[in-house]
C-alpha cells in the first residue's frame, strides 16, 4: 500500500498565448558590461557562471561599455551596419516576391540580423560554417553576391544550385558556407567532423556549426558535443535561441536545464550566453571563441539569446500561438536600431545618414532583384533543364540513372 | 599473392590505402587501439598513429556524421559500424547528408566516404547482430551498396569503394569472415587458407564497383545471388545436379545488369537468394528487372528464396536462415516448372 499521491506529467507553457499581454520577465538581463571577459585558455569549470549570465556591450545610452567592448573601428561598425540592413532588406524583397508567387518559401532573419552578420567578421578565410536557414547574414557579409541568393530563391536558369534545393538552403565552399541541409541538427556533428580533419591535417582552419534552441533537442546535437568535447575540435558550437520553434516555446527543448549554453557544461566545454541583438557582444564572444579554436584549445558553446520579430517561415502564422504584440515587448531591441543609436552617440552617424543608407541599400538589392528575375523566377521565365534533375546525384551517372534520363525524355 | 581471411584482406586493403593516401582515416568504436572487435583494423592505430585510425564514442550518428564533415574537408574516411544492426541512428546522416551532399550543392561539396559494417547471420548474433539491411541502403539515390564474398573480392572492392568520389555502404557477411559458408552448419568449417578465393593479390589492386561475377556457369537456370548466399546457392547446386549459373553480384547498385540478362536469356530461369527478409527486399527489384528486361524469355516464374519476414531469430537461425535445402527445392521447382 502507497499513501503517495498519483504520478501526473508536466508539459511546460509559455508565458502567455494569443490574447495576453507579452511576459519577459523570466529573462533575466544583467548591465551591458557587467560580466567579466575571462582569457581563451581559462579553465572552463572557473566560468561556469558565463552559461547563465548574458554578455553585453551596449547600454540603454547607445553606449559601449565594459571589458568585451573596444574591438571594432567606427568604419568597422558602420560597414556592419550596413550588412544587417543590407539582409533586412533583402528579406523584405524577397518575402513580397515569394507572396507575388516568384517562388514557393522564404524565411527572414528579422531581429536576428546581428548573429550572422557580426560573426561572418570573426572568421577568416577558409574557415567553415554549417548553418541552419537564419544565416544568410554569414553570406551579405562576406560579400556573396546577391543576384546568386535570388537566382537560388527563385530556381531560376542561373540558379548556382540547378533548381535543386528549397529556397533559401544556398550553399557557397568559396565564402565558407556549407550546402544548408533543411533537415535539423545533422550538420552541427558535421562541422565537429570538418574541424576534426583540419586537426588532423594539422591545418589552421576552423569551423562553426549552427542550430536553432528547437533542434537542440535533437540527438545529433548530443552527438556533436560528445565529439567536439572528446576529440578537442577547433569548432565554434553556436545554439540561436530565438526563442520559438515554429509555434513551439523554447521551453520545451530546454527543459529544465535553465538555459541552453549550460548543455555545455556537462561537456566540459566553455559555454557562454551573450545578447544576440548587440553587434559588438556577438563580435566580441564569437572573436574570443574563434581564438580558443585556432589556438587549439578547443570548442565554445555559445548560445545567442534573441527573438524571431517574424513568422518562421512564409507558411507560418505566429499569431496564432503568441501574442502579437510580443516582439514590441522583446527586452533585448532590435539589433539595427540600437547599433544605430551607438554610432549616433559616437557622433559619427545620423539619422539622416540613416535614411540616405536604408534609400541606397534598397536601390542595391531592387537592382539585384531585377537583374535575379531577368532570369527568371519559379513560374516564369528561365529555369534548370529537366536533364539537371539526373546530373550530380554521382561524380559519374550510372547506367540505370542514364536510362531512367532517356525514358524521361530529357 | 597471399593466403588471407576476409578479415586481413580488410584489413590489408585499409593499410594499402593509408599508406597510400594521407587523407584515408579509420575509426569508429573499438577500431582504434583494440583493432575492432572483428579485428579488421588491428595494427592499423599502431603503424599510422591515433590522428589516423581512432576509437569513436557509442554514437552511430556520430560517427557517420563526423566522417561526413571530414569527407567534406577533402579526407576520405573509411569507417566501420560494429553491426549493421547499430546503423540504424546513423541512417539519417546516411540518406540526408551523406547521399545528398554533391546532389543539393550542385558539387560543390562532395561525400567520398566508405562506410563498412559486418552484415548477415549464421553466428547465433540473434536479432540485433544479423540483420541485412542492404535494401534501405539500395532504395537511396546517391548511395552504392556492396557486398563481397571472398577475401580477393573484398580487397579489390573496399579499396575501390575508398578511392570512389562518392559514398558507399559496405556490408561485410561476418560468417564469411574466416571462411565460405554454404549453409551446412552442422559440418566443419573450411577455412580461407584452403580456398582459391583467399589468394589476394598484394599490394594495391581493385575490383571495378558494379560488376558481377559468374562463379558458376550452367544452362538450365540462372541464380542470384551475394555475400554468404553465393556459397548455399553453389552447395544446393551441386546436391541436386540442377546444372545452374550462379551470379555473384557483388555490387549492388550500381548493378550489372548486363551480366543478369545475359544469363538469363540463356538459361530462360532465375532464381534470387538472399538472407534479408523478403518483403520489398533486394529481390523484389531484382524479379522486377529480370521481368523487365526478359519476360519473353523466361520460362517459369522467378523464384525468391529469402530469410522470413520475422525479426531474425536466436534459437531457430538455421530455421530462419535461407540454406542449401531451400534453396535447392527452388532450384529444382524452377527447372520444372
Amino acid at each position: 500500500m502507497t499513501t503517495d499521491a498519483p504520478l501526473s506529467l508536466h508539459v511546460p507553457e509559455p508565458a502567455v498565448r494569443p490574447g495576453g499581454a507579452p511576459d519577459f520577465s523570466n529573462v533575466k538581463i544583467p548591465k551591458a558590461g557587467a560580466v567579466p571577459k575571462p582569457d581563451i585558455d581559462v579553465d572552463p569549470e572557473s566560468i561556469r557562471d558565463l552559461a547563465f549570465s548574458i554578455i553585453r556591450v551596449l547600454n540603454r545610452r547607445g553606449e559601449a561599455v565594459g571589458p568585451w567592448a573596444g574591438l571594432l573601428s567606427e568604419e568597422e561598425l558602420i560597414e556592419g551596419m550596413r550588412h544587417m540592413m543590407t539582409l533586412r532588406a533583402f528579406d523584405a524583397r524577397m518575402l513580397i516576391a515569394q507572396r507575388q508567387g516568384k517562388t514557393s518559401f522564404y524565411m527572414q532573419h528579422l531581429g536576428e540580423e546581428a548573429i550572422s552578420c557580426a560573426f561572418r567578421r570573426a572568421l577568416s578565410p577558409g574557415d567553415m560554417n554549417f548553418p541552419t536557414y537564419r544565416q544568410a547574414g554569414l553570406l551579405i557579409a562576406d560579400g556573396y553576391p546577391m543576384v546568386d541568393m535570388m537566382c537560388q530563391i527563385y530556381s531560376n536558369a542561373r540558379d548556382p544550385l540547378k533548381g535543386r534545393q528549397l529556397p533559401v538552403m544556398y550553399s557557397s565552399k568559396e565564402h565558407g558556407f556549407f550546402t544548408i541541409s533543411g533537415n535539423l541538427a545533422t550538420q552541427y556533428i558535421q562541422a565537429v567532423g570538418w574541424a576534426m580533419a583540419s586537426a588532423i591535417r594539422n591545418d589552421s582552419k576552423i569551423a562553426a556549426a549552427w542550430i536553432g534552441d528547437g533542434s537542440t533537442a535533437e540527438s545529433d546535437f548530443h552527438a556533436a558535443l560528445v565529439f567536439a568535447s572528446t576529440y578537442k575540435a577547433p569548432v565554434i558550437l553556436n545554439i540561436v535561441n530565438n526563442q520559438w520553434a515554429i509555434s513551439t516555446f523554447q521551453g520545451i527543448a530546454r527543459g529544465g536545464s535553465g538555459t541552453f549554453a549550460a548543455r555545455g557544461l556537462g561537456f566540459g566545454i566553455p559555454s557562454l550566453r551573450v545578447d544576440g541583438n548587440d553587434y559588438l557582444a556577438v563580435y566580441a564572444v564569437a572573436k574570443w571563441a574563434v581564438e580558443r579554436a585556432r589556438r587549439n584549445l578547443g570548442p565554445t558553446l555559445v548560445e545567442y539569446v534573441t527573438y524571431r520579430a517574424g513568422a518562421h517561415s512564409t507558411s507560418d502564422d505566429p499569431s496564432a500561438y503568441r501574442p502579437k504584440t510580443e516582439s514590441d515587448a522583446w527586452p533585448l531591441g532590435d539589433p539595427i536600431i540600437r547599433l544605430k543609436n551607438h554610432l549616433i552617440v559616437r557622433g559619427v552617424w545620423s539619422e539622416e545618414r540613416h535614411k540616405q543608407a536604408e534609400a541606397e541599400i534598397l536601390d542595391t538589392v531592387i537592382a539585384a532583384q531585377k537583374e535575379a528575375e531577368s532570369y527568371g523566377t519559379l513560374h516564369a521565365g528561365g529555369k534548370p533543364s529537366a536533364r539537371d534533375m539526373f546530373d550530380g546525384v554521382y561524380a559519374e551517372m550510372p547506367p540505370h540513372l542514364r536510362r531512367q534520363r532517356q525514358q524521361a525524355g530529357v | 599473392m597471399a593466403r588471407m581471411t576476409m578479415i586481413e584482406a580488410i584489413r590489408d586493403a585499409m593499410d594499402v590505402m593509408m599508406a597510400r593516401d594521407e587523407r584515408v582515416v579509420v575509426f569508429g568504436e573499438d577500431v582504434g587501439y583494440f583493432g575492432g572487435v572483428f579485428r579488421c583494423t588491428a595494427g592499423l592505430q599502431q603503424k599510422y598513429g591515433k590522428t589516423r585510425c581512432f576509437d569513436a564514442p557509442i554514437n552511430e550518428a556520430g560517427i557517420v556524421g563526423a566522417a561526413i564533415g571530414m569527407a567534406a574537408y577533402g579526407l576520405h574516411p573509411c569507417i566501420e559500424i560494429q553491426f549493421a544492426d547499430y546503423m540504424y541512428p546513423a541512417y539519417d546522416q546516411i540518406v540526408s547528408e551523406a547521399a545528398r551532399l554533391r546532389y543539393r550543392s550542385n558539387g560543390e561539396f562532395t561525400c567520398p566516404l566508405v562506410v563498412r559494417m559486418p552484415t548477415g547471420g549464421g553466428i547465433f548474433g540473434g536479432q540485433t547482430h544479423s540483420q541485412s539491411p542492404e535494401a534501405l541502403f539500395t532504395h537511396v539515390s546517391g548511395l552504392k551498396t556492396v557486398v563481397p564474398s571472398n577475401p580477393h573480392d573484398a580487397k579489390g572492392l573496399l579499396i575501390a569503394a575508398i578511392e570512389d568520389p562518392d559514398p558507399v555502404i559496405f556490408l561485410e557477411p561476418k560468417r564469411l569472415y574466416n571462411g565460405p559458408f554454404d549453409g551446412h552448419h552442422d559440418r566443419p568449417i573450411t577455412p580461407w587458407s584452403k580456398h582459391d578465393l583467399g589468394e589476394v593479390p598484394s599490394g594495391h589492386f581493385t575490383l571495378p564497383l558494379g560488376k558481377a561475377s559468374i562463379v558458376r556457369e550452367g544452362a538450365a537456370v540462372t541464380v542470384l545471388a551475394y555475400g554468404t548466399m553465393v556459397y548455399v546457392a553453389q552447395a544446393a547446386a551441386a546436391e541436386t545436379g540442377v546444372d545452374a549459373e550462379i551470379i555473384d553480384l557483388r555490387t549492388l547498385l550500381p548493378l550489372d545488369m548486363e551480366t543478369i540478362v545475359a544469363s538469363i536469356r540463356k538459361t530462360g530461369r532465375c532464381v534470387i537468394v538472399h538472407e534479408a527478409t523478403l518483403t520489398s527486399g533486394f529481390g523484389a527489384e531484382l524479379a522486377a528487372l529480370v521481368q523487365e528486361a526478359c519476360f519473353f524469355q523466361l520460362e517459369a516464374p522467378i523464384a525468391r528464396v529469402t530469410g522470413w519476414d520475422t525479426p531474425y531469430p536466436h534459437a531457430q537461425e538455421w530455421d530462419y536462415f535461407p540454406g542449401p535445402a531451400r534453396v535447392g527445392r527452388a532450384l529444382i521447382e524452377t527447372v520444372e516448372a
